[in-house]
């Protein structure tokens, strides 16, 4: 028994296991819990560095921030997720896309909970970005110095719009087919851009060549649309996300971190 | 209260002068560098841009034809509205008196298929609530102008050809216009 203890030491196998090489080259700094330590482990660390090192206590009062902007994220990272696996079975082409969804939805192992959770996790989103702004607005956080974040903040607000809108007609049913041309007979009266806007006669653009027959891929919401709001969808709008969600969580932290109660 | 505070001029001493002076064609070198470099990288990426935009805008649209055959005239009843064409085509023919003329079936307002509501005598679209009447004139609800019609006449079978590529508005007083309207 003795032997046995001595053989299979936990502690000494742990010890050599942080001393080791591999671990070393990964975790620079061990766990000694002094200020000095602890900022160096989230200091050098590429997932933690957009952490504050030290927060105020305020900070973490869920009264305060409804943690919105945290929930925001976390909900992001959910769809990322979701989204991902419907893409195994979903194929953006008019023939297949309807039916794929069927074959999520029915035919699919968790399918049905995948695509759920990838559509409430989408309504969500959209209500928690609302009450963020609303609450950062209630606060008066947007004001000096985080004016700046208040833009890339709005920035991200239409990105999740847009998210929103572009996944609407991926279903490829009635409902999207129809929503979507509501919104995009909107671009029709873009300034400058849309076919019946303002200045169109000026610009010279036609039905053919404008900005709604760019977001179409044509002159009817068809089988290039469908592909066109998916390339937007999975690629173009999370990049986007993803560098503005980058400098808005940098900026609260360079902007003095989460406001404190006035 | 004024106060007037001395700006202080700080003077290069001579020798320094003269040798930022030699260098002074270095640097004009060094900047054309610097500035023909970003015209160039920024060129690029712009024309790269214009590409891509043009991209966006393919030379040929698989999309269903926009000419159609609606039949002999005389199959259709003086003064209906008729609806046999709504379903495959979203076109109304309306048999007037003295003749044709095609509504389209897309609501002005933002897109959605207006209904033909026979006992109130009115278009009416199920999205917004936008009405016309019978003329295709707009009269309620949100839609900003009449109903477009298309061109129609008589293909050389002598049945109805109707063009949905070629709009009349009435707003633009195109309604007048000989494809408007078919005189029979």
């Amino acid at each position: 028994m003795r032997g046995l203890k001595e053989k299979f030491n936990l502690e000494q196998l742990k010890n050599n296991l942080i001393n080791s090489q591999v671990w070393r080259s990964m975790f620079r700094h061990g766990y000694e819990d002094t200020p000095r330590n602890r900022v160096l482990m989230v200091v050098d660390n590429l997932w933690l560095h957009l952490h504050p090192t030290k927060i105020r206590r305020h900070a973490i009062r869920i009264r305060f921030t409804w943690c919105m902007g945290g929930i925001t994220f976390l909900l992001f990272l959910y769809l990322t997720v979701t989204g991902v696996i419907l893409m195994f079975y979903y194929r953006p082409v008019g023939e297949y896309a309807y039916a794929d969804m069927k074959f999520l939805e029915f035919d699919a192992p968790f399918g049905m909970f995948m695509r759920n959770m990838h559509r409430w996790a989408a309504h969500a989103m959209v209500i928690a970005v609302w009450l963020h702004m609303l609450r950062v607005f209630m606060t008066g956080s947007y004001k000096q110095p985080r004016e700046f974040n208040w833009v890339i903040g709005v920035l991200l607000l239409t990105v999740t719009l847009l998210l929103s809108f572009t996944g609407y007609l991926l279903p490829w049913d009635q409902l999207a087919m129809w929503a979507v041309t509501v919104g995009t007979n909107m671009a029709r009266a873009t300034p400058l851009l849309g076919s019946e806007g303002p200045f169109a006669d000026f610009v010279g653009v036609t039905p053919r060549l404008d900005a709604r027959s760019a977001l179409l891929g044509g002159t009817i919401v068809g089988p290039p649309t469908l592909l066109r709001f998916y390339v937007l969808h999975c690629i173009v709008i999370p990049l986007i996300a993803s560098v503005l969600m980058m400098v808005h969580f940098w900026r609260i932290r360079k902007d003095g971190g989460i406001s404190g109660p006035l | 209260m004024t106060q007037s505070k001395e700006i202080k001029q700080i003077k290069l001493p001579a020798e320094y002068q003269a040798e930022e002076q030699k260098k002074s064609s270095n640097i004009d070198r060094r900047r054309f560098m610097n500035y023909t470099g970003w015209v160039g990288i920024l060129g690029g990426l712009g024309v790269a841009l214009l590409g891509f935009l043009r991209f966006l805008f393919p030379r040929v649209l698989f999309e269903p034809r926009t000419v159609f055959k609606a039949g002999s005239p005389n199959e259709y009843a003086v003064g209906a509205v008729d609806t046999r064409y709504l379903q495959s085509e979203r076109v109304y023919i309306v048999r007037e008196n003295n003749g044709f003329y095609a509504l389209s079936g897309i609501c002005t307002h933002l897109g959605c298929t207006p209904a033909w509501l026979s006992s109130e005598n009115k278009f009416k679209c199920p999205c917004h609530g936008s009405g016309f009447k019978r003329s295709g004139i707009n009269f309620e609800g949100p839609a900003p102008r009449p109903l477009e019609r298309l061109k129609i006449n008589l293909a050389e079978d002598g049945q109805l050809l109707i063009d949905k590529g070629k709009l009349f508005r009435q707003e633009k007083d195109e309604w007048d216009k000989p494809e408007a309207f078919l005189y029979l």
